[in-house]
């Protein structure tokens, strides 16, 4: 790859991706690469978002599945806009 | 059929019962928690030995007392130990974990406190504690091959880097070496929910499979069910996962299970601090998710060298067992590098590959079992914690 990725996804089934850069701010239009086959795409982060915490890669509703992993990590609890920061604040777990 | 890892040599230990050691410590153990003054006074008596005072060890029964009989004998049988002075209250128990420590066939000898006091016991401890240093210092090293190493694995301050490099690394790690007839091991039993599903499936067959689902499901009736609160106590993930970019157990649990790579199947679940019998391969160890328990545990079942996979930089450390840290976080890297011994950050910029990431660890692996000092060691990480199951009588 000729640059450095600001956003890895696992799967491309996955609806949310990893910041891996320090320092990203909203705005910025991020290389984003997916690891199990090395493809990239481009998408415009829209909030200041720290490394490792998460980016929504559509928008999503409130109930909907997170996939990571290509695996359920838990459920939207607020609706999130496609470059959106995902966290505790709007992703829950299914189980308690 | 040969490998590029199959001609690979380190420079370890031979001790008696067969076993290859990494490190060569005259090992100072007490029985229990009251022994601790007695055991660091021989420690700074006698240098060259190191002294592991704990917290427990008296009252206890049951299943809880055969796991602090099994820690305390694992470690003292572990062979990174060259030589070992058990030192307890009373000679009943001191016995039991002396005479478990000499079937290895190593030098071993139990001194207990009553009817002597401390002082008379630190002193015959002292004399013979320092016989066991000429004996250790004289042992020579020799060429092993890489397929003796027992390499156990146990993440710690998980973040979203940790399953997208460090876990990963460690995995393929595994992948590589297991086939070429290392003991390798893993475990942290409440850190699989959320991945449950995948790990039963990642058994060598159905058997075994049923058997890890019926442990881990016994800890989540045990221990989850009767304990928990709606979000297990801000402990999974913890609050340092949370600044990390964790959100919930599935995305850690996932993470987590990056360490078995993509090939490696596991062949039995261990008890806690259990030494697997003779079948070589990956086995799940029943064991606490907490750092200095975990590896603890599995020391005492015999693993010589652990790696640690990190993502926010846990410090944690062994007393006996060289802890390896593996970050892919460029930020840890930038601000706690004196903690890191495998930086693989450029898996994150894609300069890396899982593969080369491997491979460096295995180099690593190979220098530490050869004597590198790990950043944990130079830095004295020496936690020693012993998981304790319910209160004491």
């Amino acid at each position: 790859m000729t640059s450095i990725p600001h956003l890895l996804v696992h799967e491309h089934n996955d609806n949310v991706g990893v910041v891996v850069i320090e320092g990203l701010k909203s705005g910025t239009k991020m290389l984003c690469c997916v690891t199990s086959d090395n493809s990239t795409f481009e998408l415009e982060a829209k909030a200041d978002v720290p490394i490792g915490h998460k980016i929504a890669l559509d928008d999503l509703k409130e109930g909907d599945t997170a996939t990571k992993y290509g695996e359920d990590i838990g459920k939207f609890i607020s609706n999130v806009e496609k470059g959106g920061h995902v966290h505790v604040h709007n992703l829950k777990t299914k189980r308690w | 059929m040969s490998t590029k890892y199959s001609n690979r040599t380190f420079m370890g230990y031979r001790r008696d019962n067969g076993r290859a050691g990494v490190r060569n410590h005259v090992l100072i153990l007490p029985v229990d928690d009251i022994s601790n003054a007695a055991v660091e006074a021989v420690g700074n008596n006698i240098k060259g030995t190191l002294a592991v005072p704990h917290a427990y060890g008296r009252l206890q029964f049951g299943e809880d007392l055969d796991l602090h009989f099994r820690t305390m004998i694992g470690t003292g049988s572990n062979p990174n130990v060259a030589a070992c002075i058990v030192i307890g209250i009373e000679p009943g128990w001191t016995k039991i974990i002396t005479d478990g420590i000499a079937k290895t066939g190593k030098p071993v000898q139990g001194f207990s406190i009553e009817q002597n006091g401390d002082l008379k016991t630190i002193m015959d401890a002292s004399r013979k504690a320092k016989e066991f240093v000429h004996y250790a210092s004289e042992l020579q090293k020799e060429e092993i091959s890489i397929s003796e190493l027992w390499v156990s694995t146990k993440c710690g301050e998980s973040d979203t880097t940790t399953g997208l490099g460090s876990c990963p690394t460690v995995g393929n790690m595994f992948d590589k070496l297991l086939p070429e007839g290392i003991y390798g091991c893993f475990g942290e039993t409440s850190e699989i929910t959320g991945a449950e599903h995948i790990c039963k499936k990642r058994a060598v067959n159905e058997e075994v499979g049923e058997k890890w689902y019926k442990m881990w499901q016994a800890y989540q009736n045990e221990v989850i069910e009767q304990f928990k609160t709606d979000d297990l106590s801000d402990s999974q993930p913890t609050k340092g996962n949370i600044e990390g970019g964790l959100s919930t157990i599935e995305e850690k649990a996932l993470g987590n299970l990056e360490k078995i790579g993509r090939t490696s199947k596991y062949i039995d679940i261990l008890e806690p601090a259990e030494i697997p019998d003779s079948r070589k391969g990956l086995y799940f160890m029943d064991s606490s998710s907490a750092a200095a328990e975990c590896v603890t545990l599995m020391a005492a079942g015999g693993y010589v060298v652990h790696t640690f996979p990190t993502g926010q930089g846990n410090v944690v450390g062994n007393p006996i067992v060289p802890v390896i840290k593996i970050t892919a976080n460029p930020r840890t890297v930038r601000t706690m590098s004196e903690h890191v011994d495998v930086d693989v950050s450029g898996i994150l910029k894609r300069e890396m590959t899982i593969d080369e990431a491997g491979d460096n660890l295995i180099d690593m692996i190979v220098r530490t079992a050869s004597g590198r000092n790990t950043a944990a060691e130079a830095l004295g990480h020496r936690e020693f914690s012993m998981t304790k199951l319910y209160r004491s009588a």
